[in-house]
Order: C-alpha cells, then structure tokens, then sequence
C-alpha cells in the first residue's frame, strides 16, 4: 500500500512538472504570446521594448525563462506582466471564495443526487425513471453561464421575484449570513448541473447490488429492510460514486468554476484566470494553471486511495 | 455400405433445416437490425433526432432566410432605423432614457415581434439594430460548424491513438496513455481558453499550416484537443479486453497484419461505441463552444456564435433579456436533443449500457 501512494504521489508530481512546461510553451511558442511590446505600450520605442525584455529575462533560452518563472512562482515573488501585482496572492486572496463556490455546490449536489437517486431505485418503475433520466439529461445540457445569466434575471435584478443579493462574494468571516446568501444562487446553479447524473448513477449502482449475493443473504438472515438498503446496499453502491466526485470535484474547480465565478462576479481564482487569459498575461495563467492541475492531480490521488480503501477487493498489494 | 442417402447425415445446418421442414425458413438477425427495431420503438429519441435535424435545416437555410424575409444580414446595423409593423413606423432601436424609473444608457432595442412585422425581427433586436433572428441562425451555422467539425476531428484522432495503443500495448500504448493522463489532468476550460485566446491574436503559422486569426478553424482545432482523452480512454479500456478475444488470436493465426485486424475486427466491434460517442461528444463540444466563445476566447465577433451572442446579451439582460435569453434557448434545444438521441441510441445498441464517456 506505501508503495503505491509513493508511486502515485510521485506521477503526480511528473504530470505537475509536465502541465506546467506545456503551458509555457504554449505562451512562449505562440505568437501573440511575447508580453513586451505590449507593456512598453503604444508609444514605446525599440529600445523600451528591448529594456524590458532584458528586464523579464526574455532574451534568454526558454527553458531557462521557465526555470526562473517557476522559482518565482514557488518563492512566492511572481508578478503580473500587466498589472505588476503579485501573483501567488491574487490566487490567496481568490482560493476563499472558489472553495466555498465549489465546497458548496459539491455538498448540495451529492446531497441531493444521492437522495433522488435511493429514491428513484427504490420506487424502481417507469416514472421514476423517466423523471431522473430527464432530470439528468437537462443537467448534462445546460450551459451553466446561460443557467447562471437566468438565475440572476429572476431571482436578483429587479424582477418580482428578487429577494437575493446580486452577485459578489462576502467572506464568511465577515459575515457569515451575507456568505451564505451571496452563494444560494451560484451554488444552485452549479449543483443543477449534476444532481440528475449523479441520481441516474447511484440509481442504476443499487439497481445492480440489489440482485447480489451478499443483499440476498442479509435478507435471508431477517434483517429489515431499511437496514439492508443502507448498510449493505447503499454503501457498495456508493464507491463510484465517490470516483465520479472526486474527478467532477477537481474539473469543476478548474472547469465550470470559471464560468459561474465570472457569471456571478465572485473574484475568485476562475475569473482571475478568465481575466488574465484574455489579457495573455502570462505568469498569473501558469499561477493558475498550477493550482487547478494541483487540484485535479490531488484529488485524483485521492479517489485511487479512497476507493482502495473502501473496496478491499481491488487493493493493490 | 452406401451411406449417401442416409437422413442423419448431419451438416452445419441441419437445425436450420429441420426447423425450416417445420416453421418455414429462420432467419438471422444482424444486431445492427435487431438495435435499429429497439431504436424504432423509442419515440422520444427518435422525435429529439428529428429536432435536431431541425435546427439543423433553419440553421442552413440562414442565408435565403436573412435575404428574402428578415432583409438584413447579421453584422447589419440598423441603428436609427424605423420598420413598419401595422402600419406604424417604430423604431429598432429606441433612444434611451428612464424605463420603469431607471436611466438606460444608450438605446432599448425593440423586443421579440413574431410574426407581427412580416418576419423582420422575429426575436427583436440587439443594441446595434441587428436583426437577433439572423444572427441566431447564422450564429447556429457557427455552433454546429465547430460542434460538429470538432466532433469528427476529435472522434477520428482518438480512434486512432486508441486502436494503435490498445492494440500494440507496449511502449506506444505507454506513451499515448501518458498523453491523454496529460490532458485530462489540465483543467480542460483554461486549457482552451489558453489557447483559443493565443492563437485568436495573430493565427497560428508553423509547420506549413497557416490559419488565421478569426478562423472557425481556431476553436474546432482546439475543442478536439482538448477533448481527446475523454473519448479516447474508454475506447482503448475496451479495445484492451477485445483484443484478448478468441476472434483476434484466430485472425491473428490467419496472417492478418495488424492494420488489417485493426480495421476488419476491432473497428467493427467498437462502431456501437463510436456512434454513441459521436452524438455525446458533438453535444459536449456545442456546450465547450459556447462557454469559450462566452468568455471570448472562441468565435471571434463580428461573427456571430450563440456563446458570443449570449455574453453580448448579458449586460442588457434586464432591458432586454431576450438578447442572452433566446441563444441560450437554442444551445439547450440542440445540446438536449442529441443527449437525448445519444442515450437512446445507447438504449438501443447496447442494453446491458456498459458505453460511458468518462467525464
């Protein structure tokens, strides 16, 4: 078992190392990509321009560029081409509001997609059926900025129907009910996303360990039947579910948070990526990138070992 | 000894031939036709196919519609303009001032007419006096173009990598495993926001192609590279377990070159896949299409895309909510339809529904 968490920790490591080199390359290789001209501005003449990439080290090997970026991103000193603010604590200041944005969300939707989905099973039959097939269809079909754009039209700008502050974030140690109240909105939108497919999922899961041996046994020996849908039936059934949240989890965080934290305003680390991407200002983007693949590999690692040690069956010796 | 016209000289077909004395011929049922009649009784998916192909058609015919019935194209400004709509001159773009006791900046576009004005501004204007119905089909042709142009290209490129690395196994299934682990670790979005915003600045002009900036080719390349790994991993986790199938190791003894068992037995086998995954991953890749072109790193304005027409849309939404409310419509419209199609296909080709894009 240590030798495996060794052996995936350490893969991990490679991908980081790999993701970040390719995201230098694509901003060093693609042209557009050379940030000097664009902060010596419009007047500049070639000698600025020449200035500042002897400043930012731009003449040199890129490989030795990528190595001193890295440096400054892991000392902490890495600063935006555009804006000249520090980039690690842009990404501090944004890490409150995308975790409580995805925390949230990740809560509201597993909650529910397990509800609906033990629901759903155990009422089997043609309703409930089409129900949580249409539920999860709509789910996988919305675009969650439009779902977001919608959400804030009725419920926050000026509608009858508005009682919810309008987009922004409140940092929950400001003011805990402001937090809460801020988040309805952008979390809704976000669990809507997934609630039906994670209940389609778990439903089809019970569906299938209902007809096992080991259920068939727990009922022989007279347990009730609440008993042997939670302890037995539930519980085997929950194991993909924990991989398909462990992997949804880290693709919202470097995925879909994006868009619903530009939708909803909520400066956090997606929309800062949003915003630097669109300026191809470089160090915050490897700033960023860093940290969603931190997350998604993270969590990856997670889900191997927890699913190991949830299911004894495939524990690799 | 004459044995020749004994009655239990039993053949291959000797069930087949009796049953045929007693109940007339049997025949087989190949088990794409045996799909196709589960695929007929599912109404449902059959009526979202046919929407599809609906706003597929509306989309086309974007060009004879744009000329002959709404009379404008879609970058046309009619800013200024009046129409007739019973008789009554009204204004495409109102001048702007209080409504509902706040002040609007700029002019109020005139809201959705249907069928009110002979087919001018079905679904009203946008704040330049563009006509939202022609840029909703021409916005569509768009969408679908990288949609669906994606979907081929991402579809063709994963097959590939798959057959190759789940055949051979050995150092190429390594090294092709290790380029999806790698894509599919990148935060997707970034990755081709990354992209689609570098490249959308001066184009792309290495190794002999050149595209420019703007071109619908920027975001397709990058939707189906970005999207690879999630087709291509499933395909090669079962390419893996066909490949230890009797039938290989039979065409295998035959002499078949590798290419040729790629291509008469394994794509065969896979093709139920391939179909489902082609209706999957086009709707995902409208979706991707739309929220790049939202945050602007995908279709390049003045064209039009429904992504782009939505994130126009947004900060007018409570003047004119129909501007990012109908695109948005339209992308649930088509993204649905082929979620649903693409399920019931799956229903169809394979009950037992083992097909899962990874996500």
């Amino acid at each position: 078992m240590l030798a495996f968490v060794i052996r995936r920790l350490i893969g991990a490591l490679l991908v980081l190392v790999a993701v970040s080199f390719i995201t230098y390359l694509i901003f060093v290789k693609i042209p557009g990509g050379d940030p000097a001209p664009r902060i010596a501005g419009r007047t500049a003449t070639e000698q600025n321009i020449q200035d500042i990439r002897k400043k930012l080290h731009l003449n040199d090997p890129f490989y030795v560029q990528y190595w001193g970026m890295m440096q400054s991103l892991f000392s902490g000193s890495l600063k935006s081409y555009s804006s000249q603010l520090n980039v690690v604590n842009e990404i501090k200041k944004g890490i409150p509001a995308t975790l409580s944005l995805c925390i949230g969300a990740g809560i509201i939707w597993l909650f529910f997609g397990i509800v609906v989905g033990v629901v759903s099973a155990v009422k089997a039959g043609f309703w409930s059926d089409r129900v949580i097939t249409v539920l999860a269809l709509i789910g996988i079909s919305l675009p969650v900025f439009w779902l977001g754009l919608i959400v804030r039209y009725f419920f926050a700008q000026g509608h009858p129907l508005s009682v919810l502050p309008d987009g922004q974030y409140v940092p929950l140690t400001v003011n805990p009910y402001e937090w809460f109240i801020h988040l309805i909105m952008p979390w809704t939108v976000l669990a809507v996303l997934f609630i039906g497919f994670y209940g389609r999922v778990l439903r089809s899961n019970i569906l299938d360990t209902i007809n096992e041996d080991y259920v068939r046994t727990a009922k022989a020996k007279g347990l009730g039947s609440r008993r042997v849908m939670v302890k037995h039936v539930l519980r085997n059934s929950l194991i993909p579910i924990v991989t398909l949240f462990g992997l949804d989890f880290a693709a919202v965080i470097g995925g879909s948070a994006i868009l619903t934290e530009t939708v909803f305003d909520l400066k956090g680390v997606g929309q800062y990526a949003a915003e630097s991407v669109q300026s191809l200002d470089l160090p915050p983007i490897m700033g960023v990138t860093i940290y969603a693949t931190f997350f998604i590999v993270l969590f990856s690692v997670v889900v191997d070992l927890l699913y190991a040690w949830l299911d004894p069956r495939i524990r690799p010796t | 000894m004459a044995t020749t016209d004994t009655s239990t000289d039993f053949t291959l077909d000797t069930a087949a031939a009796l049953a045929a004395d007693e109940h007339g011929t049997i025949e087989g049922k190949s088990p794409w036709l045996l799909a196709w009649r589960r695929l007929r009784r599912n109404y449902v998916a059959l009526s979202f196919l046919a929407l599809f192909f609906l706003i597929v058609i509306a989309c086309a015919l974007a060009g004879p519609y744009a000329r002959h019935i709404a009379k404008t194209g879609p970058n046309d400004n009619h800013l200024g303009e009046t129409f007739a709509r019973n008789g009554k001159q009204i204004p495409i773009v109102s001048k702007g001032g209080f409504v509902n006791g706040t002040f609007v900046a700029g002019g109020i576009p005139v809201g959705p007419q249907l069928w009110h004005a002979g087919g001018r501004y079905v679904f009203g204007a946008d704040n330049q006096g563009r006509d939202v119905s022609v840029r909703l089909l021409y916005g569509g042709q768009n969408s679908l173009k990288v949609g669906i142009g994606s979907g081929i290209i991402c579809m063709f490129f994963a097959l590939i990598l798959a057959l190759v690395a789940g055949y051979f196994s050995s150092w190429a299934d390594w090294l092709i495993s290790r380029f999806f682990d790698l894509i599919w670790a990148f935060p997707v979005l970034l990755l081709a926001i990354a992209l689609g915003t570098a490249l959308s600045i001066n184009g792309f002009h290495h190794f002999g192609i050149s595209i420019e900036s703007g071109s619908l080719w920027i975001p397709t390349l990058v939707i189906s590279y970005v999207l690879i790994p999630y087709v291509g991993r499933p395909l090669r986790g079962q390419i893996l377990s066909l490949r230890e199938k009797e039938f290989i190791e039979a065409a295998k003894a035959q002499g078949a070159s590798p290419v040729r068992i790629m291509a008469s037995e394994l794509l065969p086998n896979l093709a139920s896949s391939v179909l489902v995954f082609f209706a999957l991953i086009i709707a995902s890749n409208i979706l991707t299409e739309a929220g790049l072109s939202f945050l602007g790193a995908g279709v390049q304005p003045p064209s039009p895309s429904w992504g782009t027409m939505i994130a126009d849309g947004q900060d007018r939404i409570v003047t004119a909510p129909w501007l990012a409310i109908i695109p948005g419509i339209a992308i649930v419209l088509t993204v649905l339809s082929l979620n649903v199609f693409g399920d019931g296909l799956r229903d169809a080709l394979d009950p037992r529904s083992k097909i899962r894009m990874e996500r």
